[in-house]
């Protein structure tokens, strides 16, 4: 589903002392079936931004084409669900939203809010909780009785029980622990290429966006500074630094090696790319060598 | 939702009704409150809402802010006035049908009452925008000291409320991230019917009283690792300063009270 931000303005408690603007002129298309990472410091609007990409806030000015329907600032705020329903969000720390008795029945929650069956909703939380790596013995326990990393396993199958088209990450994997980071990512990179997901993924972590992005946004102070492929924006690598923003870290390892005069084809921006790129060259050196 | 209300806010500023002492406006305010009912006539109410005026434009925040203190209030303050317009009596009766009666009392006192709501309530707003929450606390803890006398938990109570006042915006923050979660997942808070209303703020008020249990808990046992062994021997960091300013709010007001037992008649 194609997303189309125009002009987009947003200011929090418009017309009061405590107003504060916090996106200037976003212009911005997501395009179906893609893999975007919003990257950006604290503060330059990023969860904001992420908010209109289902309706929760609506422009102060400009126009918002979540498939197709469009968001104007005059938008009645009923009806919005068929949207919420095609766009699901999994917000920080998710596993915060979660109150019902058992994991099944807050997996079903979302479901059923848009219709589906009770039958067919706790079968969808079946099936959710496999795929995010709980075994079935898990869906009659109580949600409050899970490790932090379960709960937040959890929360995120009922944002993909409800089968949206777009899913949208807010850090969906800050404080897990390197391993559950690698399954959860992952898993998000299957839905994506196997189930066609769009996936808008924010986050601080590079290595992440490099790994699995095909295209980048960089927001600051609210407004979007680049937009691009990973490639273009990380190859810049001094002015990454200069704004602190981070770079990869085998851009970074690769750029240091450059510092003493090696050479790249391409500015490789995982470890894989960066071992094969090495290990072409120690190859074409050990033929130069005999 | 929230964002309307002004009552309780505070607006950072650098003036002399901010630099005051916390206790002495927390007095001075709540004096303010008891004298009001001292005006009997115009002339008093007029001293009165000069005063009030004058308070305002020392604390430099603009008049608009006060009044849209008072928007959410004014149903409220129309209500009682328009029952006290049409149920008083005495003096001229000018319209009569049934029980209502339209008398010139009853037209004087809700005009008193009127006035009476809106300068109590800018008194208020004037003391929560400049006065920063934990600075109210620690007024409210010095003016509670002298009731140690009579077993009262003093310093308790005013970490209750410290506690209290520092939570209130995280939990609002809170409150508005989990709404946005649950409405991402097709909740609808505030359509339907009573019922269905109710049923929907159970996926909002769960969370919330989960993750204040579990806040509690990490704040209580962060608060033993840092030595915190309840009130007594504690030594204070926010030390209150009493200045000639404060002595001189006093003066005002015990001038402002004779003024008005003077005036009123």
């Amino acid at each position: 589903m194609d997303i189309r931000f125009e002009q987009v303005d947003f200011t929090y408690q418009p017309n009061s002392p405590f107003e504060q603007r916090v996106l200037f002129d976003i212009n911005l298309e997501i395009p179906s079936n893609s893999y975007t990472a919003i990257v950006g410091h604290t503060g330059s609007g990023k969860s904001t931004l992420l908010q209109h990409l289902n309706a929760l806030l609506k422009p102060t000015k400009g126009s918002v084409t979540i498939g197709d329907r469009v968001i104007t600032p005059e938008t009645n705020n009923k009806n919005l669900k068929p949207i919420r329903k095609k766009v699901g969000i999994v917000f920080q720390f998710p596993e915060s939203q979660l109150f019902e008795e058992t994991v099944a029945l807050d997996i079903a929650f979302g479901p059923k809010n848009f219709g589906v069956s009770e039958e067919e909703s706790l079968k969808l939380a079946k099936d959710m909780l496999d795929l995010v790596g709980l075994d079935e013995s898990y869906m009659e326990k109580s949600p409050f009785d899970l490790s932090g990393g379960q709960m937040r396993r959890v929360a995120i199958a009922g944002v993909l029980a409800m089968e949206p088209e777009v899913v949208i990450l807010d850090e969906p994997t800050a404080g897990l622990d390197p391993r559950g980071r690698k399954d959860m990512m992952d898993m998000f990179y299957r839905l994506h290429k196997e189930k066609g997901i769009n996936i808008i993924l924010v986050t601080h972590l590079m290595d992440d966006v490099a790994e699995y992005a095909d295209y980048m946004v960089v927001l600051e102070k609210g407004k979007i500074h680049k937009k691009g492929h990973p490639r273009e924006i990380f190859s810049d690598v001094t002015w990454l630094k200069e704004k602190q923003l981070g770079v990869p870290t085998a851009t970074n390892f690769a750029f240091e090696l450059m510092g003493k005069g090696y050479e790249f084809s391409q500015l490789p921006l995982t470890a894989s790319e960066l071992a094969d790129e090495l290990a072409r060259d120690l190859k074409a050196g050990d033929a130069h060598d005999e | 939702m929230m964002n309307k209300l002004i009552l309780g806010r505070y607006i950072p500023g650098d003036s002399f009704v901010h630099n005051l002492d916390p206790r002495s406006k927390l007095v001075a305010s709540f004096y303010f409150i008891g004298i009001i009912f001292l005006c009997n006539n115009f002339l008093s109410f007029g001293v009165m809402f000069a005063f009030t005026l004058f308070a305002i434009f020392l604390s430099k925040i603009s008049l608009k802010f006060f009044i849209k203190g008072v928007k959410p209030l004014i149903w409220l303050i129309l209500f009682t006035v328009i029952l006290q317009v049409l149920f008083s009596q005495g003096g001229e009766v000018y319209f009569k049908w049934g029980i209502f009666t339209i008398s010139e009392f009853g037209v004087q006192n809700g005009a008193y009452i009127f006035i009476r709501f809106v300068l109590i309530i800018f008194m208020s707003t004037l003391l929560t925008l400049t006065t920063p929450p934990l600075s109210l606390a620690d007024a409210i803890e010095y003016l509670l000291r002298p009731l140690k006398v009579v077993k009262f938990p003093a310093h308790e109570i005013s970490l209750m409320l410290s506690i209290a006042l520092r939570f209130v915006p995280t939990l609002m923050d809170e409150t508005e991230k989990i709404m946005n979660a649950q409405r991402a997942r097709g909740v609808d808070f505030g359509e339907g019917n009573l019922m269905q209303k109710m049923k929907a703020i159970v996926p909002l008020l769960i969370p919330l009283f989960v993750s204040s249990f579990n806040r509690a808990e990490d704040l209580a046992i962060a608060m033993e690792a840092r030595g915190y062994q309840g009130g007594d021997g504690r030594t204070k960091y926010r030390v209150l300063h009493w200045q000639g300013k404060d002595t001189m709010v006093v003066i005002t007001f015990a001038l402002l009270t004779a003024l008005l037992v003077f005036v009123r008649s």
